[in-house]
């Protein structure tokens, strides 16, 4: 076990090298950069631009130099001192820009990942052991809907339907002038009241496509021999169905955890948006258009160091809970 | 208890799958016993209703299945008589026989095994649950069956996982979870079926041997007459959810009085001369189960069918000298007995 953690492990690193390069040179792949994003938002906005302005800004932040010259002033920054580098829109430190939202962003998939399970697992293993009962149906229906249903158009009704009916504002993570206040008592209540909002619309659409994948796993493993096995033990079908199938059925979404972390950061930014949340989806969707290369970057870099990072904790987590897969 | 009164009777059992294309009777009709210590073989072609029939004993049926008629009675050796037939079948009752009084070895030991659970917590499970021991006690219970069954290494074998292991260990550990709790009754679901020749004579050997050292009871279910020859005390033969004949193994191989026994035990090889072959010497095929042919189920295919009597007439089941039965117009001319099948 320990041996395959080190291989792990050691393979993680040219996989990092090899997606930070492949990161830098994608956002470096529309035509432009930064100054010429810069100077046409300046002209779009009626100023008059001098043509060698352009070529102070590309010279003052760096981006004549060629790209490898470039990339590696980023990476060794990473690297050595953690300085992500500087977002060229926003003016500050990109550390500063990504940590502060990360740690939302964390907080809010995270919740909504575990109450996704929480709901779906139970359901779908219900579903699979009472296969074309009533309630089977009725959370099929759900499951479809659930899952047609666009995730914003989800939140756009949720919001409508607590503004107008409960007169609640929802938009954002808090009051608006709960913002610049330090964390207090006062201040948690009201991100808990309004933190339900994105945690209900995140929740429908993964609870209802994962109803229907622990079902039909369900489905596949209740016919397998060895929960004849296991009644013939003269166990309860509770134990049976806990202990032994559904431990089985579950296996394909330990493996599919570290798919999870990634998406949970990228993801969701149309929702994000619509419900006005600070969290990273949309100041990436920012960073992209206005090529800020130095916290585009960053965050791809991120991303991918989750992918991994999650990709390894799901192989962690699927080798302990199978010992097809630990001792193989 | 005296010794003639039978461990399990099951007295005309009924069962059926109600499906939407109609009612299918997997078992019509059966009757059948098992005295304590004896081994009985039931033998019949895929979908005979021998699985189905010896299922009920433990409640352990498909959810589409219902026991309609008939009793199941099952004598416990701290003595009394349960009818199995009329227990819930997620009830309390029957989960306190299953792995305790009855225990069961199936078809496929690479996939009849929890691929998640060490071989020891898996004989451990019946071993805590029934008869109460703690971690420790039981761990040196598994590892006694695990001798007690041949198992090489068991030390070892206690923490090995199912896929670690070869069929024929893998169905020594299925075999050590059935007699886990000393069960009175074993039964054996073509427990050689899926293994290779040799393996299948070496379980065979294990089955029989303690069979003899621990004197319980065993039904075992195959379709290869070979097979049962050399284990069992009585056979009993199923056509289509009926018994068609039954009786002691030495007297059946010696004279079967069924055409469809005759046309099976032709067409089957002897043990270790060749793997399991189709039955190619019985003309024509099974009847659809849902459109039975009228009058004995196995006119359709039945060399010496007698025109006007059996495409009419239901066979009766005639009580032949020595325990024996036949389900047979060709032996109605001297009719004795009654539906008391064993």
């Amino acid at each position: 076990m320990l041996a395959y953690l080190m291989k792990r492990l050691f393979w993680s690193i040219p996989m990092l090298i090899a997606v930070s390069i492949v990161a830098f040179i994608i956002i470096q792949l529309p035509p432009g950069d930064y100054a010429t994003a810069y100077v046409a938002e300046l002209r779009h906005q009626g100023d008059t631009v001098d043509p060698l302005m352009e070529q102070e800004i590309r010279v003052h932040f760096g981006l004549d130099q060629p790209i490898y010259v470039q990339y590696w002033w980023w990476i060794s920054g990473i690297v050595l001192h953690g300085d992500f580098g500087q977002s060229l829109d926003y003016n500050m430190p990109v550390s500063n820009l990504i940590w502060t939202r990360l740690g939302l962003t964390l907080a809010i998939s995270i919740s909504s990942l575990l109450l996704t399970w929480l709901i779906a697992i139970p359901i779908g293993v219900y579903s699979a052991t009472r296969q074309y009962s009533v309630l089977d149906y009725v959370f099929t229906v759900f499951g479809f809907i659930g899952r047609g249903f666009p995730e914003f158009l989800t939140a756009l009704v949720l919001m409508w339907l607590a503004y107008s009916w409960l007169n609640m504002d929802v938009g954002g993570l808090m009051s608006p002038g709960m913002e610049q206040q330090p964390w207090s008592f006062a201040k948690a209540i009201d991100v808990a009241s309004h933190i339900w909002v994105p945690l209900v619309v995140l929740a429908t659409a993964g609870t209802a496509g994962l109803i229907r994948v622990v079902r039909a796993n369900m489905l596949d493993e209740l016919n397998k021999p060895y929960v004849e096995t296991a009644y013939a033990q003269g166990l309860s079908e509770r134990r049976v169905v806990w202990g032994y199938p559904v431990r089985v059925a579950l296996n394909p979404f330990i493996s599919t955890i570290g798919w999870a972390l990634p998406s949970l950061i990228s993801g969701d930014v149309i929702t994000a948006v619509v419900l006005n949340l600070p969290t990273t989806g949309p100041l990436l969707l920012r960073a992209l258009k206005n090529q800020d290369m130095y916290l585009a970057g960053s965050f791809i870099l991120i991303l991918s160091v989750f992918t991994i990072i999650g990709t390894l904790i799901s192989d962690i987590l699927l080798a302990l809970s199978d010992p097809r897969v630990r001792r193989g | 208890m005296t010794e003639d009164t039978p461990l399990v009777e099951i007295t005309d059992l009924g069962v059926e799958f109600r499906l939407r294309e109609g009612v299918v009777r997997a078992v019509d009709g059966v009757s059948l016993h098992v005295r304590k210590g004896e081994v009985l073989g039931i033998v019949g072609e895929s979908g005979s209703g021998k699985s189905i029939s010896v299922r009920s004993i433990m409640q352990l049926l498909p959810k589409t299945a219902v026991l309609s008629r008939g009793s199941v009675l099952f004598r416990p050796p701290g003595g009394g008589e349960i009818d199995i037939a009329k227990l819930d079948r997620k009830g309390r009752d029957i989960r306190s026989l299953r792995g305790r009084h009855i225990g069961m070895i199936f078809q496929e030991p690479m996939t009849a095994l929890s691929p998640v659970h060490t071989i020891g917590h898996q004989v451990m499970t019946p071993i805590r649950l029934h008869l109460g021991l703690a971690k420790k006690a039981a761990r040196d219970r598994a590892r006694e069956l695990l001798q007690l069954v041949q198992m090489p290494r068991p030390d070892q074998m206690l923490d090995a996982y199912p896929h670690e292991l070869s069929g024929g260990m893998r169905q020594r550990a299925m075999i050590a979870i059935a007699l886990a709790c000393n069960p009175s009754l074993l039964i054996a679901d073509e427990p050689t079926t899926a293994l290779d020749v040799t393996t299948e004579a070496q379980i065979l050997d294990l089955l029989k041997s303690l069979q003899e050292r621990l004197g319980m009871a065993i039904i075992f279910i195959t379709h290869n007459f070979g097979v049962v020859a050399d284990i069992a005390d009585r056979i009993a033969v199923m056509y289509m959810g009926r018994v068609v004949e039954s009786g002691p193994v030495d007297d059946i191989f010696e004279s079967p009085q069924h055409p469809y026994t005759r046309a099976l035990m032709a067409s089957v090889p002897r043990l270790g001369a060749e793997r399991r072959r189709r039955l190619t010497t019985i003309p024509g095929m099974v009847p659809d189960p849902f459109e039975l042919p009228r009058g004995c189920s196995f006119h359709t295919r039945c060399s010496e069918m007698v025109e006007g009597v059996c495409d009419r007439l239901d066979a009766p089941l005639i009580d032949l000298s020595g325990g024996r039965n036949v389900r047979c117009h060709l032996h109605s001319q001297n009719q004795t007995g009654g539906p008391n099948a064993g």
